[in-house]
């Protein structure tokens, strides 16, 4: 069996063949009866122990379109509170029957704790600000779809990258998929072990925004410390904002993306959030079918790292 | 590897389902062929065409892909999904499945459920290229090009113009494990 935990390690060939999975289960969304049966007798057990709604929604409906059973767990309402550790909380799913387990959590690496622990596959729903990488799967599927490929892309992320496990994920899958990625941010927002990502860095979006096919918005992690790392907020929306006017600059063909939650008239200005040429509702609808190719593959033959044969 | 069609063969056997596809139905109208991925899709569409030679009408074919519906999905590696296009609404039409060889009838069953997913046909035939025996389930063609009494140990191979490049069909032992 196998897990889904980061980016960094995904070969050209499985990011490429989990890209084609998604878009066979796009068409399955699509259908008047959107559901199949594969994971048929299956339960995904999400346990989410950091606030998301939209992360935890897209994998159970994922998990469902396939058929399987949804176990969930929250801290609010479990025995987190009573003080039972992480390890016991995924004994017990997993003795409870779970097949699969998602895990999001603030600590770095807890799923890969989690993986030693349970004998099924895992995949990471977000550890800190380390790796998310079924954000990052749906991010390069967005793109492909509009694009046809990502090879020779122009990419920049622009914003919190240093608290963002968003941004390192798409960083190795965008890289790894052809794209050329560009990260813009204030120094202080910078990752500080930028050395051996796979991408350029500036402090001028004005620099490189006409050059850019894909401008990736994130916000300002306030509750993890990213609103001390610079002056004020006007002065982070005046240089790193997508403005009216930086967005009317952009190249003809550019598109804006956004991992959500988007904060309007911060990093994104409310108009260019509504415009056609924003995908960050894609991004959202696209998220259930890239989770049903990792559930999938997880869930049948032999995993993610073997060959396939038809 | 015995050959027990050859080119010609398979278009006559082609040819031959076109005629008794019209013949069943009274013509052309309602009627919907569905091929299974990956050798099914040419074979319909060269029903189709066939079709279209005799009677000047195009019948619509759509393409399925039953990856989905497999019943050993935890006991093979993960399958390549391929295609699933059907260009119009089955409900009330007639389906005529398509594939190249009928053996255990899974397959059959699985392309079963898949369209039932997708609409609601007045019903479902079956036509294939060759019925090679050995079913596990109660399936039968309703359309065959070719029965081949065949033993478990043999493998039957069909290739086609558009997957393979040449075209007709063979039998041989199955090279041990």
């Amino acid at each position: 069996m196998n897990n889904l935990l980061t980016t960094e390690d995904l070969s050209r060939e499985t990011l490429d063949r989990l890209l084609d999975l998604s878009d066979e289960f796009v068409e399955v969304l699509d259908r008047e009866i959107p559901k199949v049966p594969p994971l048929r007798g299956l339960t995904v057990a999400t346990l989410f122990f950091e606030p998301s709604t939209r992360t935890r929604i897209s994998f159970e409906r994922a998990a469902k379109a396939l058929s399987a059973d949804v176990m969930s767990f929250s801290p609010g309402t479990s025995s987190l509170k009573k003080g039972e550790s992480l390890k016991d909380t995924a004994l017990t799913l997993r003795a409870m029957g779970a097949d699969i387990m998602v895990v999001r959590h603030r600590a770095v690496g807890a799923p890969w704790r989690v993986a030693e622990w349970v004998d099924v596959p895992v995949v990471n729903g977000g550890d800190g600000a380390h790796q998310h990488p079924t954000q990052a799967l749906l991010d390069a599927l967005t793109i492909r779809r509009h694009f046809g490929k990502l090879d020779g892309l122009e990419i920049g992320i622009v914003g919190d990258i240093r608290h963002s496990r968003v941004a390192r994920s798409d960083v190795y899958a965008f890289a790894t998929l052809g794209a050329k990625v560009t990260l813009i941010a204030p120094r202080t927002l910078l990752p500080r072990d930028l050395e051996g990502w796979p991408c350029t860095s500036t402090g001028d979006l004005d620099e490189v925004l006409e050059q850019l096919d894909v401008v990736y918005l994130l916000r300002v992690q306030a509750e993890r410390g990213g609103a001390t790392a610079f002056p004020s907020w006007p002065e982070y929306v005046g240089r790193f904002g997508l403005s009216r006017e930086r967005f009317a600059r952009l190249g003809e063909g550019a598109v804006v993306m956004h991992p959500g939650p988007m904060n309007r008239g911060v990093e994104i200005a409310p108009e260019v959030a509504d415009s056609d040429r924003a995908l960050v509702l894609d991004q959202v609808r696209l998220g259930v079918a890239a989770r049903m190719a990792v559930l999938f593959t997880l869930a049948t033959g032999r995993g993610l790292t073997r060959e396939v044969t038809a | 590897m015995r050959q027990v069609m050859d080119a010609d063969d398979v278009q006559r056997a082609i040819s031959r389902i076109a005629h008794e596809i019209l013949e069943r139905h009274h013509g052309a109208d309602g009627v919907v062929l569905v091929g299974i991925h990956t050798r099914g899709v040419p074979l319909a569409k060269a029903i189709a065409d066939a079709v279209e030679r005799f009677e000047h009408v195009r019948i619509p074919v759509g393409e399925l892909d039953i990856g989905l519906y497999r019943d050993d999905l935890r006991r093979r590696p993960t399958p390549a999904l391929a295609r699933t296009l059907i260009p119009v609404d089955l409900t009330e039409e007639r389906v005529i499945l398509v594939d190249d060889v009928l053996y255990t009838g899974r397959t059959v069953r699985a392309a079963l459920d898949a369209v039932s997913d997708l609409g609601r046909p007045e019903a479902i035939e079956l036509a294939v290229l060759v019925d090679r025996g050995h079913r596990q389930l109660p399936i039968r063609p309703d359309y065959v090009g070719k029965n081949l009494p065949t033993s478990t140990a043999e493998r039957v191979t069909v290739r086609l113009p558009e997957v393979d490049g040449d075209c007709g069909v063979w039998i041989d032992h199955e090279e041990a494990p």
